[in-house]
């Protein structure tokens, strides 16, 4: 529990005597000197958490727009074919759950690193590469899966049920490498010590979303195709 | 650990070399007066086409000289042929609708003036900011390149219906590679308006200054808030239709053409693909759309009649809930365009009852202008000149809507020039009086210099005469059955208002003639224009109280205090009958602040 406190902001002393600051929103201004943790949470968030609910609000509609379409055409016509999802999909499915847990260790290890413990801690970069990793090798076990269909014949112009298959994993990929590039960004600036935890949070929580997003579209397919 | 929980506002160092000042800038108000270039650019190149399309309107055979370096084989011997006629029409829409009302309102006006009204020192995430400017240039380019490869620009109209959108060149000039690049353009475009969304909310959340509250946000910064929140939801969902139209095209998939089809003899590889689909997808982001347009102009109108008025609106905080609903609503009405697609008549049904409700608050807007105004001693100017024509064309336009929102109505009018002149008035003349008004209103904040108000005048009153001649009659046009998207009207029961048709591009002509009269003060006053003090308009929010044009980091290092609600007006203070602010001055104030 005690790593969800937030410690009261860092306000820049010269700044603060006669005028505001920034970020410091009207009517959640409420920081006392001393800081009482309980009162700072009423302190406006950093605009990396507000943005990152922002861009996963926006991915959630394009793949709900995505899912009615997929309804819509499947509704809408006869020739739709079902077909057998590729069985490593499932293993993908496996690396991608077990990268959310390695970066969960790899956020403890950095709020302990951090926390001026860091002679009694290993550094945490370690655990972000396994991260890093495991959601590459997430990315090349989709373009298997993708290969595995095509060598049956299954291309994306083939049929409706395909083509969903093609552009659903291949926009969720897309999305899984925005996420890597995050993840990338994250260890460069732990690495230079200037890793601010709002950062850490948005990139957890666009992984984390990443993870959801896949079963929810695994699901999706498997109970359409 | 401070370092890991510092606060995460960016700030940017002040640019020095000519690339990062003026190109590439990282600077929200540069960004702005990009977009607002671009918007000017995209502006005169849709007026251009519509005076062409007015011309072989009015006299069909009619040769208008320079009209083959737009298409090769469009016009023969300059004259128009119905084809490239649908080509300008489309790129008219598309250009006019996304690069003209969605950036100017909302990206120019709003990247400008948002981070100052809030008391921020720039967007949280600039370098989004730039790029979003810039892929939303690209967007411009690759649209605007079609008329220049292939068999020009596609003639689907700016809302591309399928299955035409999705056929290829069989279709006609423009059908194939036209579409591709019309399709690519626009999710671009939506690329570069989701970065922006995102930039809007967080500034308005995030870096609002010390005493800032919600409430206290002037009306155009709600106005910019609620927009960014439309857009964020509409252009999410056009994105992917764009690419499933892509795709139809390049991957030879069949996501919206149907099976079996013959087009010249031709029978298409695709299969069983939605048309409807389309149209859904579209419409869902289309109706938002309008609002994208429009919430805009209703937040700046307000903020320049609150200031010309001399006291706030009767209720600030209806407005809000008002502008709010309109979002919401937008969401649910989009079927309405949808009343002759053949879709169940319950759907229709269930379009038409919200329809009638987004009314409600649209309504309760005006009144709240109207009852506001009445009585009030209004400073006439330019931009507030403006603002009232904003209304004007907004009640005039959204009048007809009362009609067309009722499914047994609109299937007769539907196809007619009666709801060409519907959306002209109500979003397409309406925001662009809110354009006019917001320039006239914060050009000098912009550049520090006053614009030539005797100008001004005479270029608001040419434009609101004129467009009443242009669109008044359209709806007159509409109801005697005149077929909208056609190039010429030999039929016999057209023939009679062929006159009405000649004095609608007559007045198109004068119109946009006027506007260069605006080109040329906008110009001028930016070279020649007199030197405009910090707060030219006695106004109170934020821009007003920072320097003209404001320092690269807006308030010069030292961030404003608010003490009091935006709309400080009719009161005894040191400084005239208002307090600003960021004025610690307490004074008795006639309306309560909360």
């Amino acid at each position: 529990m005690a790593t969800t406190v937030h410690e009261p902001p860092h306000v820049d002393p010269h700044r603060l005597p006669d005028h505001g600051h920034s970020g410091n929103g009207g009517g959640r201004n409420l920081v006392p000197a001393d800081g009482d943790w309980r009162v700072a949470l009423d302190y406006s968030p950093p605009p990396s958490s507000t943005a990152i609910w922002v861009v996963l609000f926006a991915i959630t509609m394009m793949f709900a727009a995505f899912t009615s379409a997929l309804i819509v055409r499947k509704g809408s016509s006869l020739d739709w074919r079902t077909f057998k999802l590729p069985s490593v999909l499932f293993f993908n499915t496996g690396l991608l759950l077990a990268s959310g847990v390695t970066l969960e260790v790899s956020r403890r290890r950095i709020a302990a690193f951090m926390g001026n413990l860091k002679s009694q801690v290993e550094s945490p970069a370690p655990w972000l590469y396994v991260t890093l990793s495991l959601g590459l090798l997430f990315v090349a076990g989709q373009y298997v899966a993708w290969s595995q269909l095509s060598a049956q014949g299954l291309y994306l112009a083939t049929n409706p049920s395909s083509s969903f298959f093609y552009v659903l994993t291949a926009t969720h990929a897309l999305h899984v490498l925005g996420g890597l590039a995050g993840l990338g960004y994250v260890i460069r600036k732990l690495s230079k010590s200037s890793l601010r935890r709002s950062t850490l949070d948005a990139t957890a929580r666009y992984w984390h979303f990443m993870d959801a997003l896949w079963l929810y579209l695994l699901l999706l397919l498997w109970m359409k195709l | 650990m401070h370092d890991m929980l510092a606060h995460a506002t960016q700030h940017h160092a002040p640019p020095t070399s000519f690339i990062r000042k003026y190109v590439f800038s990282l600077d929200h108000k540069v960004i702005g007066k990009q977009y607002y270039a671009l918007a000017l650019v995209a502006a005169l190149s849709g007026m251009v086409l519509s005076w062409m399309m007015r011309l072989h309107l009015g006299w069909t055979n009619l040769a208008i000289p320079g009209l083959h370096f737009l298409s090769k084989n469009g016009a023969p011997g300059n004259v128009m042929t119905p084809e490239f006629y649908l080509q300008l029409m489309t790129m008219h829409g598309t250009i006019m609708v996304f690069f003209v009302l969605t950036t100017a309102p909302f990206a120019a006006f709003g990247n400008f003036f948002l981070p100052i009204q809030v008391g921020a020192e720039d967007m949280p995430f600039p370098r989004f900011n730039m790029m979003s400017f810039w892929v939303t240039f690209l967007a411009f380019v690759v649209l605007m390149s079609s008329f220049f490869v292939g068999d020009g620009p596609t003639l689907g109209g700016w809302t591309q219906y399928a299955p035409l959108n999705a056929v290829g060149s069989a279709a006609g000039p423009g059908q194939g590679l036209g579409v591709v690049l019309w399709a690519t353009s626009i999710a671009l475009f939506c690329i570069g308006q989701l970065l922006g969304a995102l930039n809007f909310i967080t500034t308005t959340l995030d870096l609002r200054v010390k005493g800032m509250s919600l409430m206290r946000l002037p009306l155009s910064a709600w106005g910019w808030f609620i927009t960014s929140c439309i857009g964020l939801t509409a252009f999410a969902v056009l994105l992917p239709a764009c690419i499933l139209v892509i795709l139809d095209h390049v991957a030879g998939t069949s996501f919206f053409v149907a099976s079996g089809l013959v087009i010249n003899d031709q029978l298409l590889p695709h299969s069983g693909g939605s048309t409807l689909l389309w149209q859904h997808l579209f419409w869902f982001f289309g109706h938002p759309e309008v609002y994208v347009a429009i919430v805009p102009g209703i937040g700046m109108v307000s903020h320049i009649l609150i200031t010309n008025m001399r006291k706030p609106m009767l209720s600030q905080r209806v407005l809000i809930y008002c502008m709010g609903a309109l979002a919401v609503l937008s969401y649910v009405v989009y079927g309405h365009h949808m009343f002759v697609s053949g879709m169940n008549p319950y759907s229709s049904l269930a379009f038409s009852f919200p329809t009638l409700v987004i009314t409600i608050p649209a309504t309760i807007v005006v009144l709240i202008w109207t009852f506001s105004l009445y009585g009030s001693r209004l400073r006439i100017n330019s931009a507030s000149l403006f603002a009232l024509g904003f209304i004007s064309m907004f009640v005039s336009g959204g009048v007809s809507g009362f009609f067309l929102a009722q499914p047994s109505i609109d299937i007769m009018l539907h196809a007619t020039y009666f709801v060409v002149g519907h959306f002209h008035m109500v979003m397409g003349v309406a925001a662009m009086f809110g354009i006019f008004a917001g320039t006239y209103f914060w050009f000098p904040k912009m550049t520090g210099r006053m614009m030539n108000e005797t100008l001004g005048r005479v270029h608001f009153w040419l434009s609101f005469v004129g467009t009443y001649c242009i669109f008044m009659p359209f709806h007159y046009l509409g109801m005697a059955g005149n077929v909208r998207r056609y190039s010429s009207f030999p039929e016999d029961f057209l023939q009679p208002l062929l006159p009405v048709h000649r004095l609608i591009t007559i007045a198109a002509l004068v119109t946009g003639a006027a506007q260069l009269i605006f080109v040329y003060n906008l110009i001028h006053s930016r070279f020649r224009g007199k030197p405009a003090p910090d707060n030219p308009w006695e106004a109170t929010s934020l821009e007003w109280s920072t320097a003209t044009p404001p320092p690269w980091d807006n308030f010069g290092g030292r961030l404003p205090v608010v003490y009091h609600d935006p709309y400080q007006y009719g009161v005894q203070s040191s400084v005239g009958d208002y307090v600003m602010q960021a004025s610690p001055e307490q004074v008795k104030t006639e309306f309560e602040e909360k």
